[in-house]
């Protein structure tokens, strides 16, 4: 795999290596320190969604989905809905009403940080989940690539292939 | 000072408004789009919605252009000419926009000491006051929306998974074909 693909890009593709980490620790930064200023699991999980996406458009859909599979994505999905209703769930074994947080630790204002931190969480993760599978879902539906994936007979997909004919 | 600070950034979204409407190069009108959530975020920022702001600026200035420019990627990046404008149809946007400014009409003023979110049980002065003692978090909004109104959060992330399940069974649930020859790069450079 050459390193910079695209050799009419160079700068994007440079510029674009340098940003993306940043862009994703940003992402974590808004997500874990929402509590304290703007931000939350929704703003995070949009910024690090856009991190990898930018990923995406820049060297392709191909390399961006070897650093998050779809399957990935597809998971962070369900699992972000799961980890919220299971903070609800957990909070209801604990002999609480859904969602009351105060029981999830000895002191009400620990179990509150607790629970909102796990909250925020599950939406940051449903909502990555879901921006990267948007774009994905955008990607594949004209592009669809990443042959050693797919562990599927050849005819799934033969009435689409119109256009690359065997 | 804010009112018209707020007032000339508004009117800034009418011209960009205008603008997008006006291109046909479709590049222009997806950045022009970020321009108008960025201003749309900064109108908020004036209005002391730092929270509103942030989701503005990262959703509509950053998630929804990057989408825009990837669907983008798939067509062209001129709009086929219109046919003639349809009377009717303009008739009924005009009335839509019309009624809903006139529904605008009752609501309370813009930081209104009368209205009800002030006035009513007194809701916002006993989050402002009660809110560090019981959840904690010093930014309230996080207290609202994650602890006071964790249910709906929990309905607003349902709503996004079920949207991401809806966008994947209309576009992204088709299988990959195994045999495919061009690759992203190739055919970028082609």
């Amino acid at each position: 795999m050459r390193r910079y693909p695209r050799q009419s890009h160079r700068v994007l593709q440079v510029m674009t290596r340098l940003l993306v980490p940043f862009m994703i620790l940003f992402g974590l930064y808004v997500q874990f320190h929402g509590d304290y200023g703007p931000g939350g699991g929704f703003q995070a999980g949009v910024i690090i969604a856009a991190g990898l996406i930018l990923y995406g458009l820049v060297f392709g859909i191909q390399r961006a989905r070897s650093v998050c599979p779809p399957s990935w994505a597809r998971v962070m999905m369900s699992l972000g809905v799961l980890i919220y209703a299971g903070t609800g769930a957990v909070t209801m074994l604990l002999g609480a009403h859904l969602l009351d947080y105060d029981v999830l630790a000895h002191d009400p204002l620990h179990g509150q940080h607790w629970g909102i931190f796990a909250v925020e969480l599950g939406v940051g993760v449903t909502v990555t989940g879901v921006m990267i599978s948007l774009f994905y879902g955008f990607s594949s539906a004209r592009n669809s690539i990443d042959r050693k994936n797919s562990g599927l007979p050849s005819d799934v997909e033969a009435s689409s292939t119109v256009e690359h004919p065997q | 000072m804010e009112t018209f600070i707020v007032g000339v950034l508004l009117s800034f979204l009418v011209i960009i408004a205008i603008g997008i409407i006006v291109l046909r190069d479709l590049l222009a009108a997806v950045i022009l789009l970020g321009v108008y959530s960025l201003i749309a975020a900064g109108a908020f920022v004036v209005m002391d919605a730092v929270d509103v702001a942030f989701t503005e600026a990262a959703v509509g200035a950053g998630i929804s252009t990057i989408l825009y420019l990837g669907a983008l990627r798939f067509t062209t990046d001129r709009q086929k000419p219109r046919g003639h404008d349809s009377l009717p149809a303009l008739l009924f946007v005009v009335l839509t926009g019309a009624l809903l400014i006139y529904g605008t009409l009752d609501m309370p003023h813009y930081g209104s000491a009368t209205s009800p979110a002030q006035t009513h049980e007194q809701v916002a002065v006993r989050f402002l006051e009660v809110s560090g003692d019981e959840v904690g978090p010093p930014n309230i909004v996080t207290s609202v929306l994650a602890s006071y109104r964790g249910y709906d959060t929990l309905g607003e992330t349902v709503v996004v998974f079920a949207a991401g399940i809806a966008v994947m069974s209309l576009l992204g649930l088709r299988r990959r074909r195994p045999q495919q020859d061009i690759s992203d790069d190739e055919r970028a450079e082609s």
